[in-house]
């Protein structure tokens, strides 16, 4: 067992990424079922999956989950067999359960405990649907595995048995050899064989397959006849045989036994086996907790070997890019410029190539994150009284495993906002000429270096009126400003806006949409909100694939060099004095083709004394920025070349800096600070009179309130 | 020692029962299912092959009939490790020539005990 428990322990992470993965399908698989019509493949596909959680969590030593993953099972298995019909009742028990064995593995790794008293309920809800008809085989049987175990020796004094085995001629064609049965009861005691070969017929008549010899057998044993009748087991079918204690008066016993045939006098010794085997279980217990403990520490990710071969070549690749200039490192000769000059585009290229390949093995893709909605939609929509249906596509895009880890929540928001808020209630629907069952559509896609996550149903739309009003009467927005209704709906976004009219348990509070936004932006990204009144209400989330490394301009700004990250770039431009002109006082815009953009100096924002700065604008160079849907221009000494940087936390290795996202180090070893768009235009907008009445243009720097 | 093909779909079984052999000095092939252990089994010969029942693709049972039929395995020992315990099951194992079964939960020291007893 020592061995056993070092290989348990070991395997423990695969177990329990399995036992995940399982309850996927176990839930995936009920939320697709048609209860109507269920596909007798898919339930077959459910059963698998439960029954490998209960056949591995048994072998782990976690006989809890086994003993309650048992009970799903059986009434599973009758589904199965066709003797039992489902239902959505029983459906919502499985999916019930799913969540329960979750949470028993959960606390398997943590080692804590779940709530037993939902155990119990569970367990209830289970036999009271499995004693509703008959069907009580597989529960009957599986009592008898129970007992089936090793049964403790009844006598401790040796005894001796007259053993008498006539094997059947068929035998051998399953793989059963009586020569090692034999050899099986020999471990038990001291035996005799007697063969008896009268069987055997002339040698023309001989079917070498078939078994001929019998067996007179006498062993003198401390083991009880149970131990003695296990080596026949798996052969009680294919032969006769007798067991009898010699200088015994007692009758022989006929084979083939039932299974059970256990000695009434065993039933104490029994009893205490029993109570030792749980102790046994405990025992086993304690140990994968420290494992599991490990396990939470150090998650793991599983890469497909293809990800890991490519990688394996790109090094190959270095080595030798590596020996090739080493050898003109050690003989440099100005003939051999060409050559070096070739390598190191290689080795850039190669560099790149393997930073691009290793970000890829961090991505996932965002089925990860989608898969929970099925059930959390099914849920909700019980819950609210709505039917909707859920349509996922482009689960198969890949992204960071942390932005994907993180970006689950503000999903989870916005499809509950989307069905409380977005669909209306079906008589609503029904009376607006729109099918009864809403649609919520998750959808997600590569553009540029980013993954689009679209989130969006086919409800009533954001009223922009109404908006706007409670806008204006919470104070966020000038009640004579001029907005496009786009402009207004981005308003969803703000804390305490919120246009449902009564608050309720799944969403409403106001809070939540500017949370959403806030965690989107803490990603690097950003979200919009399109919708149409009447015809629904997408939300767009744009993310970066990746947290890690980005694409960058790097421009100067007096002495310093500072990189601004190449996505929220529009274009850089150099001022003109026929389209740059200073509004209310300080405030300096530039006409961008129809858009007025206000002119943001870097020197200022930053408190970098550089002479001259307030001389003008013209015949410098700007840079024009976008955070969601404002533009602005950041005044920059120079343009430096476009790279991709590595992003090094400042929280981390220093502190958090208003408008600066992180840092990076630079090819000649210096520091440079990444701009953190969104916060820098905050930070204007706060730091000089907001242009409020302007009549000139539209867009003005949103102060994005945070 | 032995060469033993272990099918289970389920990798932490599969696993389990492949590091418990492998540590006792056998040689262990492993196939997620029927039909990836009929395919193996065809090429490299086993000294015994322990499967599990329920596998997508080509369950436990059905390989035990396929394999009976492969000349190679008309002898070898097959066990079916299951917690399939009704006896149904037991019996349409045999009958296709099971040589007999493992009941899970699985346990390391139970599981050597019986590879003695099918190897010999």
């Amino acid at each position: 067992m020592a061995k056993g428990s070092d290989i348990q322990n070991q395997l423990l992470d695969v177990f329990f990424e399995e036992c995940e993965e399982g309850l996927e399908t176990v839930e995936t698989g009920f939320l697709e079922l048609d209860v109507d019509e269920p596909d007798s493949e898919q339930i077959n596909l459910i059963f698998r999956a439960l029954h490998s959680i209960k056949g591995s969590s048994g072998s782990f030593g976690f006989t809890a989950i086994s003993e309650f993953a048992h009970h799903a099972e059986t009434l599973l298995d009758e589904i199965r067999s066709g003797t039992r019909g489902i239902d959505a009742d029983i459906v919502n028990l499985f999916l019930k359960s799913g969540d329960h064995i979750r949470a028993m593995v959960e606390a398997a790794r943590e080692g804590s405990t779940v709530d037993a008293a939902e155990t119990q309920t569970l367990t209830d809800a289970f036999k009271r649907i499995l004693e509703r008809a008959a069907g009580e085989g597989a529960e009957s049987g599986s009592r008898s595995s129970v007992t089936n175990e090793e049964e403790a020796p009844a006598e401790s004094l040796d005894r001796t048995w007259r053993i008498r085995f006539e094997p059947n001629a068929s035998m051998l064609q399953t793989g059963n050899d009586p020569i090692r049965i034999l050899r099986g009861l020999e471990d038990l005691g001291s035996l005799t064989v007697v063969a008896a070969a009268e069987a055997i017929p002339v040698l023309r008549e001989i079917e070498p397959e078939n078994a001929y010899l019998s067996f007179e057998l006498e062993l003198t044993t401390d083991g009880s006849e149970a131990e003695i009748r296990e080596n026949f087991a798996w052969v009680e079918d294919e032969c006769r045989l007798t067991i009898e204690p010699v200088g015994s008066a007692e009758a022989l016993v006929e084979a083939p036994l039932d299974a059970d045939a256990s000695d009434g006098e065993d039933q104490a010794a029994e009893a205490a086996d029993a109570s030792a085997r749980a102790e046994g279980g405990e025992a086993r217990r304690s140990k994968p907790r420290s494992g599991g403990e490990n396990a939470r520490a150090n998650t793991s990710i599983r890469v497909s070997t293809d990800k890991v071969d490519a990688l394996i070549n790109m090094v190959g690749e270095l080595v030798i890019i590596q020996s090739m200039l080493s050898d003109i490192g050690e003989n440099p000769d100005p003939s051999k410029m060409g050559k070096l000059r070739e390598g190191l585009a290689q080795l850039q290229n190669n560099t790149r190539e393997l930073q691009e390949r290793v970000m890829r093995i961090r991505m996932l893709p965002i089925s990860f994150a989608f898969n929970r909605f099925p059930r959390l939609v099914h849920d909700l929509s019980e819950q609210l009284g709505k039917r909707v249906e859920l349509k996922i596509s482009g689960e198969g895009t890949e992204l960071d495993k942390n932005v994907l880890e993180q970006i689950g929540d503000p999903l989870v928001h916005l499809v509950r906002n989307s069905l409380d808020h977005g669909l209306e209630p079906s008589d609503v629907r029904v009376a607006a000429g729109k099918s009864e069952v809403g649609t919520v559509r998750l959808n997600a896609y590569h553009r540029g270096g980013n993954i689009l996550i679209e989130v969006s149903d086919d409800g009533r739309g954001i009223d922009a009126e109404k908006l706007r009003a409670k806008a204006i009467a919470r104070g966020l927005i000038d009640p004579e400003e001029v907005m496009s209704d786009e402009r207004i709906q981005q308003l969803v976004f703000e804390p305490g806006l919120s246009t449902a009219e009564k608050v309720s348990d799944v969403s409403g509070r106001g809070v939540g949409m500017d949370v959403v936004r806030r965690n989107v932006k803490a990603l690097g990204g950003n979200i919009q909100v399109y919708s149409k009144p009447g015809e629904g209400t997408t939300f767009t989330v744009r993310l970066p694939l990746t947290l890690a490394i980005l694409d960058g301009q790097l421009v100067r700004v007096g002495s310093e060099v500072f990189v601004i990250p190449l996505v929220s770039i529009i274009e850089s431009l150099q001022i003109r004095a026929e389209t740059s002109n200073t509004v209310a006082g300080k405030a300096d815009v530039y006409r961008l083709r129809n858009e007025a953009v206000p002119i943001l100096r870097l020197h200022d924002i930053f408190g970098m004394d550089c002479g001259g700065v307030d001389a003008s604008l013209v015949g410098k160079l700007m840079v024009v920025v976008e955070s969601g849907q404002t533009k602005a221009g950041l005044v920059v000494d120079e343009l430096l070349g476009q790279q991709q940087v590595v992003i090094k936390s400042l929280e981390t290795n220093f502190k958090s800096v208003a408008g600066f996202a992180g840092a990076t180090i630079l090819g000649d070893g210096t520091v440079a600070l990444i701009l953190d768009v969104p916060g820098v235009m905050d930070q204007a907008g706060k730091s000089r009179p907001r242009p409020r009445k302007s009549k000139t243009a539209e867009p003005q720097p949103a102060p994005a309130v945070g | 020692m032995a060469r033993i093909l272990v099918v289970d779909d389920s990798v932490s079984m599969r696993k389990l029962v492949g590091a418990t052999l492998t540590d006792a000095g056998h040689e262990v092939t492993e196939a997620s299912d029927g039909c990836e252990a009929l395919e193996i089994a065809k090429k490299e010969e086993a000294d015994l092959v322990i499967t599990d029942v329920n596998m997508p693709n080509m369950d436990g049972i059905t390989l035990v009939g396929e394999l009976r039929n492969v000349p190679a395995y008309k002898f070898v020992p097959i066990l079916v490790l299951t917690t399939e315990v009704d006896d149904a099951k037991k019996q349409e194992a045999k009958g296709k020539g099971a040589t007999g079964w493992l009941v899970k939960p699985f346990d390391p020291e139970k599981l050597l005990a019986t590879m003695k007893k099918v190897l010999g």
